[in-house]
C-alpha cells in the first residue's frame, strides 16, 4: 500500500481524506455544514481522487451510501455536519444496522472545548447513534484519525457487516500531526467470523440426509458472504427446494427450477404453507424476522432446524436451532456439499408446484394479466421484466409496490434487489437508487416507489439532476398509503384514517428538475412508455397510475401462523 | 419456567468511552431494569470489568449475553446465578452524633450488625457495612429510628466460585492477532 507507514505532517481534515483513499474509497455522499468545513475544504483539493456527491438531505446521503454498498459490495461512506446534519443520518444508519449494510458515517462535531456546552449545532450523536451502530467513536485528537478510520472500515465490512459512525471535533480536523496509515488487521475484543465446527457440520449433514421433505430458506447472508455460487451448487447437488427472504432475493435466479419463491408475510403460498410441513428446515444467512415467521409458537414446529449463521447472537434468538453451524456460509456450504446425498424429492417438490398453481390461479394471473380496467402494480413489473430480461437492479421503497416488485421481478443476477427490509424505511428507494447506480454503473438501475415514499425523499431528484446519474424512477401511484390502507380495509373496517394522499403533479415536478418524465394511466400506453424509459440513457421518471384500492396477496395477517396464509 | 431469576453478568471489555451506554442500551431495548451496575479494573491489565445484576427470565439470559458479546469492544461475557458467585455490596450510613451518645441502643445495633464506624465528628458519624443486600438493608431499617442523615449502597461486586477462563481467551486472541 502506497499510504502505509509513510509519515507526513498534515491536518486532521487532510488525514481523513488520505485515510479514505487508503481504504480504497473513491466516492462519498454528504452535505456540508459548519463543523465539517475543514474536511470539505480538503475534499475540494482532492476532488480529482475522491468524488463527493451532494445529496439534498443527509438522510439521502446515508441511503445512497447503503445503495452503493449493496450493489458494489464495498463500504459506503456518508459525511455530514454536527447537530441536525448528524441526526438526519440516523434513519439511514438504523436501516443499515438492521439490514447489515457496511457503511461508515463521518460527522463533524463542535470543537472539543465546547463539548457539553450546548454549543451551536452540538448534539450527542455518539449517544444517539449507539443503539443503531455496530460501532461508533468520537475523535478529539487528530492523531487518532488514521487508526480509528482504519478500525471503522474494518468493523463495517468484516463479519456481519454494519454501520459505523465516527464523530470528529472541529479542532481535531484543524490540528496538524504526523500522518501514517496502517490497515486494521484485527481487534482483540472482536471476532468477526466464528470458527467452523466440523462435527456440527457432520451432524447437520446427517439430519439432511435422513430428510424426506427438506427445505432451504436463504437470506441476505448469502449475498453478503458472496456465497451465491456455492449455494446454487448446494441446492443442485442436494436437490432440495429453496426459498428466500426478501433480502435474499436475486441470489439465485428466479427461473431456477429449485427456486420456489419467497417466504414471509407477502411471500408465496407454497413456501409459507410448506414451512409447516417440511421435516428439515435449512436456514442459511437469515435471522427469522417476525415478518418471515409469523406466529413463532406455530412456526415449523414439526421440523428439525439447521441454522447456518455468522452471528452467534442470531442462534436461538427467535427460532430454536437443532444444529447451529456458525461461520462463513461460503465455507460451511462448500464443506457440507460432499457430505450430502443427492436426491430428487419429487413428490415433495410437486407440493410446491401444485401450491404455486393455486396461487397462480387465485392471485398471480389477475395481478400480471388483469382483465379489469385499471392498471395493476403486477402488470407494471411484468412489462419491466419484459424489457430488462432480469438484468436490472431493482431498488424498492416500502409498501405494496415493494412486495409486488419483489414477488414478480425476474432476477437473473445477484445484488439486483435493493430494498429496506428490516427497518421498512419509506423514502429509502430514491436516494438508495442513486448509490446503487454508482455502485454498478454498467447496470440498468430501476427504482420502483409508491407515491407516499417518493414524497419522503423527493428532493433527491435534485441530486439526480445535478449528477446526471441515469436512474430510472417508476412511481406506482395509487393515491394512497396503500399498505396501511389495505390493513385498514382488512382489520379496521375500512376506516381509511389519513391514508388517502392528495398528490401534486409528479411529472411536472420531475420536469422542474429537468428530468425526462411521463405519466401513464392507460393499459395500451404502458408497454411503450416502459420501453421509452428503459431505452433512455438519461435519468427518466415514469408515473404509472394504478388501481387505487388493490390489495397485495397472499398475506399472513400479523400474529397468524405461516400456514394460515390468505389468498384473498 | 416463567419465574424470573437473578443473574450476575460479568463483562470483560476494552476501556472505551461509550461502552457503558452501549451495554445499558441492550437492556433498555428489551425493557429490562438493571438492579445493580458496577465497573472496575479486572485482574488483567488493560481489561475492564462490568458487573450487572438483572432479574430476568431464564430464556432471556443467553440472548442477552450474546448481544453483549456482539459488541465490538466486549471481550467476553459470563452469567452466574447467586449460588455460583461470592457477592457483596457495601453501604455507608451517616447518622447524627448525638444519637450515638444519647441512645445507648444504637451501639448494640452497630455491634450486632458487624458494621464499622468509619469516622466520627461532633455533628455526625459514618458507619460502613459490607455484606448481602438483606444485611445492609436490615441495618438501614434499624438506623432509621435514630435519624439517618444519608444512606448509600454500592452496586454488587462479585467473583465466581468457578475459574474464569478469560486469561486463556485473551492469550488465544493475542496469538491470533500476531
Amino acid at each position: 500500500m502506497k499510504n502505509n507507514i509513510k509519515s507526513i505532517k498534515i491536518s486532521g481534515a487532510e488525514a481523513v481524506i488520505h485515510s479514505l483513499l487508503a481504504e480504497g474509497v473513491v466516492l462519498i455522499y454528504g452535505y456540508p455544514g459548519g463543523a465539517i468545513m475543514p474536511i470539505y475544504d480538503e475534499l475540494y483539493k482532492f476532488q480529482e481522487k475522491l468524488q463527493h456527491v451532494l445529496t439534498r438531505h443527509e438522510q439521502g446521503a446515508a441511503h445512497a451510501a447503503q445503495g452503493y454498498a449493496r450493489t458494489s459490495g464495498r463500504v459506503g461512506v456518508a459525511v455530514a455536519t454536527s447537530g441536525p446534519g448528524a441526526t438526519n443520518l440516523v434513519t439511514g444508519i438504523a436501516d443499515a444496522q438492521i439490514d447489515s449494510t457496511p457503511i461508515v458515517c463521518i460527522t463533524g462535531q463542535v470543537a472539543s472545548n465546547l463539548l457539553g456546552s450546548d454549543a451551536f449545532q452540538e448534539t450527542d450523536i455518539i449517544g444517539i447513534s449507539t443503539p443503531v451502530t455496530k460501532w461508533n467513536y468520537q475523535i478529539t485528537k487528530a492523531s487518532e484519525i488514521p487508526s480509528i478510520l482504519s478500525k471503522a472500515f474494518y468493523i463495517a465490512k468484516s463479519g456481519r457487516p454494519g454501520p459505523v459512525l465516527i464523530d470528529i471535533t472541529k479542532d481535531a480536523q484543524f490540528e496538524e500531526f504526523d500522518f501514517k496509515y496502517e490497515h486494521c488487521r484485527g481487534i482483540r475484543s472482536y471476532k468477526p467470523v466464528p470458527d467452523l465446527n466440523i462435527d456440527l457440520l457432520k451432524d447437520a449433514a446427517e439430519i439432511i440426509n435422513k430428510a424426506k421433505k427438506p427445505m432451504i430458506v436463504w437470506g441476505q447472508g448469502v449475498v453478503l458472504g458472496q456465497a451465491e455460487e456455492i449455494l446454487k451448487e448446494f441446492i443442485e447437488h442436494s436437490g432440495i427446494p429453496a426459498v428466500w427472504t426478501i433480502l435474499g432475493a436475486s441470489a439465485i435466479p428466479t427461473s431456477h427450477p429449485l427456486n420456489k419463491g419467497m417466504v414471509g408475510m407477502h411471500g408465496n403460498y407454497g413456501p409459507n404453507i410448506l414451512t409447516n410441513e417440511c421435516d428439515v428446515l435449512i436456514a442459511i444467512g437469515m435471522r427469522f424476522d417476525d415478518r418471515v415467521t409469523g406466529k413463532l409458537e406455530t412456526y415449523a414446529k414439526q421440523a428439525k432446524v439447521i441454522h447456518f449463521e455468522i452471528d452467534p447472537a442470531e442462534i436461538n434468538k427467535n427460532v430454536y436451532a437443532d444444529v447451529a453451524v456458525l461461520g462463513d456460509c461460503k465455507i460451511s456450504l462448500k464443506k457440507i456439499i460432499p457430505l450430502i446425498n443427492q436426491d430428487a424429492y419429487s413428490s415433495w417438490i410437486y407440493r410446491f408446484d401444485s401450491l404455486m398453481e393455486i396461487e397462480n390461479e387465485k392471485v398471480i394471473k389477475n395481478d400480471l394479466f388483469p382483465t379489469k380496467k385499471g392498471l395493476t402494480m403486477g402488470e407494471s413489473i411484468r412489462i419491466i421484466n419484459k424489457y430488462t430480461k432480469g438484468d436490472a437492479v431493482i431498488v424498492t421503497d416500502v409498501g405494496q409496490h415493494q412486495m409486488v416488485a419483489c414477488r414478480y421481478t425476474n432476477f437473473i443476477k445477484s445484488k439486483s434487489n435493493i430494498t429496506s427490509g428490516g427497518l421498512g424505511t419509506m423514502g429509502f428507494a430514491l436516494p438508495a437508487a442513486i448509490g446503487a447506480k454508482m455502485g454498478a454503473p454498467g447496470r440498468q438501475v430501476i427504482t420502483i416507489i409508491g407515491d407516499g415514499g417518493f414524497q419522503m425523499t423527493i428532493q433527491e431528484l435534485g441530486t439526480i439532476f445535478q449528477t446526471k446519474i441515469a436512474v430510472k424512477i417508476v412511481v406506482l401511484n395509487n393515491g394512497f398509503l396503500g399498505m396501511v390502507r389495505q390493513w385498514q380495509q382488512m382489520f379496521f373496517d375500512k376506516r381509511y384514517a389519513s391514508t388517502e394522499m392528495v398528490n401534486p403533479d409528479f411529472v411536472k415536478i420531475a420536469k422542474g428538475y429537468y428530468i425526462d418524465a411521463e405519466r401513464v394511466s392507460e393499459r395500451n400506453n404502458l408497454d411503450a412508455a416502459v420501453s421509452r424509459m428503459l431505452s433512455s440513457d438519461k435519468p427518466y421518471f415514469l408515473e404509472i397510475c394504478v388501481e387505487k384500492e388493490d390489495n397485495v396477496f397472499p398475506m399472513i395477517p400479523t400474529g397468524a401462523s405461516v400456514s394460515d396464509i390468505r389468498l384473498s | 419456567m416463567n419465574t424470573k431469576e437473578t443473574y450476575t453478568i460479568s463483562i470483560y471489555s476494552e476501556d472505551n468511552i461509550g461502552l457503558l451506554n452501549r451495554i445499558s442500551a441492550i437492556f433498555l431495548k428489551r425493557h429490562i431494569n438493571i438492579e445493580s451496575f458496577s465497573t472496575s479494573l479486572s485482574e488483567i491489565e488493560n481489561v475492564f470489568r462490568f458487573i450487572v445484576v438483572v432479574n430476568i427470565h431464564p430464556d432471556q439470559i443467553n440472548k442477552i449475553i450474546l448481544q453483549i458479546e456482539k459488541q465490538v469492544d466486549v471481550i467476553k461475557a459470563f452469567y452466574h446465578t447467586d449460588d455460583e458467585t461470592i457477592f457483596q455490596e457495601s453501604a455507608l450510613y451517616k447518622v447524627k452524633s448525638s444519637s450515638l451518645f444519647e441512645e445507648r441502643h444504637i451501639q448494640n445495633v452497630i455491634k450486632k450488625s458487624h458494621a464499622n464506624i468509619v469516622t466520627v465528628s461532633p455533628e455526625y458519624f459514618v458507619i460502613e457495612k459490607t455484606g448481602f443486600r438483606d444485611e445492609t438493608e436490615d441495618l438501614r431499617k434499624k438506623l432509621l429510628e435514630f435519624g439517618l442523615l444519608q444512606f448509600v449502597r454500592s452496586g454488587r461486586i462479585s467473583v465466581t466460585k468457578s475459574k474464569m477462563e478469560i486469561s486463556g481467551i485473551l492469550n488465544i486472541i493475542k496469538k491470533k492477532i500476531k
